[in-house]
């Protein structure tokens, strides 16, 4: 084996992650911890000040609830989130972090981060629920106020995690290794808070040469949470809620302000509006094809058929936009001052949080006053936090869930001591970053209760730590005893490299789970096949090789994505309906199934037996639903 | 190539432990060749051209150049960050250039205060009142249903 140093880390909660749930985390457990004694150690696989989905800055908060002012309500929060994703929410969990997020959101402001406000000093919302902010920083500041109170000494950046430690049914640590030296990490604890993000790079993305890294989602978050929760044998639940973004094209630069704060139009090739002239689709998904607004999946569909007859391409009418605004703004002097402002907030928006958008712009001598830019549907993601909903089943809080909700701590999962926030945590989307902040502080605060409540360290067997590292440092060994078989290191008949293997998952679930070249639709046969192919992969994964560390990290991190590619195809394959038109169509069962819709579909993977086991849970409302009978198709 | 290092500016970070570059990037791509120590982008295709390596490197050796499978050559977008702001130059294909200045915190780097100065809480572990809570809400007490 590798001759890699075992360093043995003992603490009491572990944080695994340093995004904005892991942040959340660690500002709120330290000062519980501090009053209870307890020890707080935090992982992330990169640096925290630039690491996950933030990493870049974001141009806006996209969830703020406004609660201290009275403008919304809880319920109102939770109505929209319900039916953005179709009826199928965790009420109790959406209703948690909405009545935390707005002192996560005043918080941030303390620490530093820009947030727009008005003449009267009131924030400047982008839509209802979305504030803008100057975001560049947003990620250096929020792990700033994490470090300050966690303290660096408890902090290990460049670890990546591989797996759990288990102690019977308890969860008793996680497994890693550094990337920059050959150690071994071994983190025995009596909490884990499993915060590593969500997962890309599963379905093949639309560019696949050198533009491979920009997919929307960043590249660097692989599924780390799914796989760590599934193989501790946590109960998962809306696996088959993929994200597909509609973004402008390529780049993938965000379309939310040109929608909401611009009021921009999308228009086909024909200047035709699809959300006018598909109007009439909507009938087939009532009731939530008549909430307002429209939930995305159903938003996404409409463009999607215009394109699917060859209506493309479907264009953001940014010069119309901008126009209409600044003609709006008076005297021509008013308006020429108006123009400048937008030409700056567009570019900004940009430039906060999809650069990459910005070249293209300018690469293409984009002037958005002047010219339409064109928009379309990314590839599939899972991201728990955004429009997706995957993620582990997760108690809610005592004062709000029902009981079958709720088994003792708040973001516990169906084992013991191990929670889930942010994209690690299913059924509450629409979080966001403000939301998975205040998540993480809700699982931080409640993992510390975990930790004074069973003072007891979990055994943690030896034997198996070491079994652990044989197989994690394999790839590596492999590649040694292999590589002088050829005389190129990649092409071996012994092992395969992780690139390979990624685009051999990314072919699969293109092809077989609808991805972007099968125009996201799938069928049984299809994912029956696809499933096929996926346990040859599975097998070969056991002949991964790695020429280093970096190396090795990528081998992981692809398997990770295999394993949430498998809990997807799974949860596709038992849901005999088209789940969320948009995000994926199951051309054999085409239609919403109104008599089954209204449960969650969930998984499991059993890691005594191997087997996977599907299961419906029940949808409970925490509010009175006045159109009960109408949702239940009664 | 997304980013990529400019030989001549890149001095290898004068062989201090580690590279800036290598520090920030959240994929792990940036790495130093030590033989003629400069820093190289190690797996391009896995960039997310997210200008971290770019905006911390304190000889502006790192460049980004759009992804050429998408994107035509010829243009630039440069960002000059200090402790408060950032300065970006775009450069489109045509020549045309445009500036902007955004400001990127409010505070001094470093002093964020976990609990923002929020007085802290209630002090019981088991309500589901958090730390800096009911004060840093605005809110007289936790929401209930
Ligand atoms: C392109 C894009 C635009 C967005 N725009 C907005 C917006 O405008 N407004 C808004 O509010 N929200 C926005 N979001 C959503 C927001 O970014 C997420 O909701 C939020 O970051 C989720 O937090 P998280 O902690 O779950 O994951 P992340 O913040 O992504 O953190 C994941 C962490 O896990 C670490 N990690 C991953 N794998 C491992 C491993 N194996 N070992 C150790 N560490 C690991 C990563 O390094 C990282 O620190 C956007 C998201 C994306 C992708
Ligand atoms: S940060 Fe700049 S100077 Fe330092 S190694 Fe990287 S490219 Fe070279
Ligand atoms: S742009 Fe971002 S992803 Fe690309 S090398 Fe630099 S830091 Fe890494």
């Amino acid at each position: 084996m590798a001759n890699f140093e075992t360093i043995e880390v003992t603490t009491d909660l572990l944080i695994l992650g340093g995004g904005m749930a892991a942040c959340g985390a660690a500002v709120e457990a330290a000062y519980w911890a501090k009053k209870n004694n307890v020890k707080v150690t935090l992982v992330d696989k990169a640096a925290m000040d630039r690491s996950g989905a933030v990493a870049m800055g974001l141009s806006a908060i996209n969830q703020y609830v406004g609660l201290k002012d009275g403008k919304n309500t809880l319920k109102d929060y939770v109505d929209y989130v319900r039916n953005d994703l179709m009826g199928i929410t965790r009420e109790d969990l959406v209703a948690n972090i909405a009545r935390h997020v707005d002192s996560t959101v005043h918080l941030f402001e303390k620490w530093g981060l820009p947030i727009w406000k008005d003449e009267q000093g009131n924030y400047v919302h982008e839509g209802r629920w979305q504030l803008m902010i100057n975001g560049e920083s947003y990620k250096v500041v929020v792990a700033e106020a994490a470090k300050n109170a966690l303290g660096m000494d408890n902090i290990y950046e460049r670890i990546f995690i591989v797996g759990p430690l288990m102690d019977g049914e308890k969860v008793a640590g996680a497994v890693g290794f550094s990337v920059r030296e050959n150690k071994f990490y071994v983190f025995k604890a009596k909490a884990v808070l499993a915060a590593m993000g969500g997962a890309v790079h599963v379905f093949k993305p639309r560019s696949s040469g050198e533009g491979l890294g920009r997919a929307w989602y960043p590249p660097w978050n692989s599924g780390s949470s799914a796989y760590f929760t599934l193989k501790a044998g946590a109960e998962m639940t809306c696996q088959e809620v993929r994200f597909i973004p509609v973004r402008f094209k390529d780049a993938y630069g965000p379309v939310g302000a040109w929608f909401l704060l611009f009021k921009s139009r999308a228009t086909n090739a024909f200047d035709e509006e699809y959300m006018v002239t598909r109007r009439p689709e909507l009938e087939n998904w009532k009731p939530y094809g008549g909430v307002k607004p429209i939930p995305a999946n159903l938003r996404n569909w409409l463009g999607m058929l215009d394109v699917m007859e060859g209506k493309g391409p479907i264009y953001m009418r940014t010069e119309e936009a901008i126009q209409k605004l600044s003609e709006a703004a008076g005297d021509p002097k008013e308006a020429k001052k108006k123009l400048k402002e937008l030409e700056a907030e567009a570019w900004e928006d940009f430039l906060d949080m999809t650069i990459s958008q910005a070249i293209l712009w300018a690469a293409t001598n984009v002037q958005p006053e002047e010219k339409s830019s064109e928009i379309a549907a990314a590839e599939p993601y899972f991201i728990g936090s955004h429009s997706g909903a995957s993620g582990a089943w997760v108690s809610g809080p005592a004062d709000l869930a029902p009981p079958e909700y709720n088994w003792g701590y708040a973001c516990m999962a169906t084992v013991k001591g191990l929670f889930c926030a942010g994209d690690a945590s299913g059924a509450s989307s629409h979080k966001f970053s403000s939301g998975s902040h205040a998540e993480g502080r809700i699982a931080g605060k409640a993992a510390v209760a975990y930790c004074v409540d069973n003072p007891q360290q979990p055994n943690v067997d030896m034997a198996k730590v070491e079994e652990l590292k044989k197989e994690i440092l394999a790839p590596l060994d492999r590649y040694e005893e292999f590589k002088g078989g050829s005389s190129d290191p990649d092409i071996n008949p012994n092992y395969i490299k992780p690139k390979m293997f990624m685009f051999r998952l990314q072919k699969i679930m293109d092809e077989y789970a609808g991805g972007v070249s099968s125009q996201f639709k799938t069928s049984k046969p299809l994912l029956n096949k696809g499933l096929e192919l996926l346990k040859f992969l599975s097998e070969d994964s056991d002949k991964l090789a790695a020429d280093g560390l970096h190396e090795l990290m990528r081998c992981w991190e692809n398997v990770h994505r295999m394993w949430q590619a498998e809990a997807h195809v799974r949860t596709v394959l038992f849901r005999e309906e088209t789940r969320w038109p948009g995000y994926y169509f199951r051309a054999d069962t085409p239609k919403m199934n109104q008599n089954d819709w209204l449960c969650f579909a969930n998984c499991r993977w059993d890691p005594n037996t191997g087997e996977w086991e599907m299961m419906k849970r029940p949808i409970l409302h925490i509010y009175p639903q006045p159109q009960d009978h109408e949702l239940l198709g009664g | 190539m997304p980013s990529f290092v400019i030989p001549e500016k890149c001095d290898g970070c004068k062989a201090l432990d580690k590279t800036a570059c290598q520090y920030i990037c959240p994929n792990d791509l940036m790495v130093l060749n030590k033989d003629i120590m400069k820093a190289y982008n190690c797996e391009p295709e896995m960039c997310w051209e997210c200008y971290n390596c770019v905006k911390i490197c304190p000889t502006q050796a790192v460049d980004i150049r759009g992804y050429a499978d998408f994107v035509p050559l010829g243009a630039s977008v440069t960002p000059l960050r200090s402790t408060d702001s950032i300065m970006w130059t775009v450069k489109f294909r045509n020549g045309n250039l445009k500036r902007f200045k955004f400001p990127i915190r409010t505070t001094p780097e470093g002093s964020a205060d976990p609990a923002g100065g929020w007085q802290t809480g209630s002090d019981d572990l088991k309500s589901p009142c958090l730390f800096t809570e009911p004060a840093s809400s605005g809110l007289p007490d936790v929401p209930k249903l």
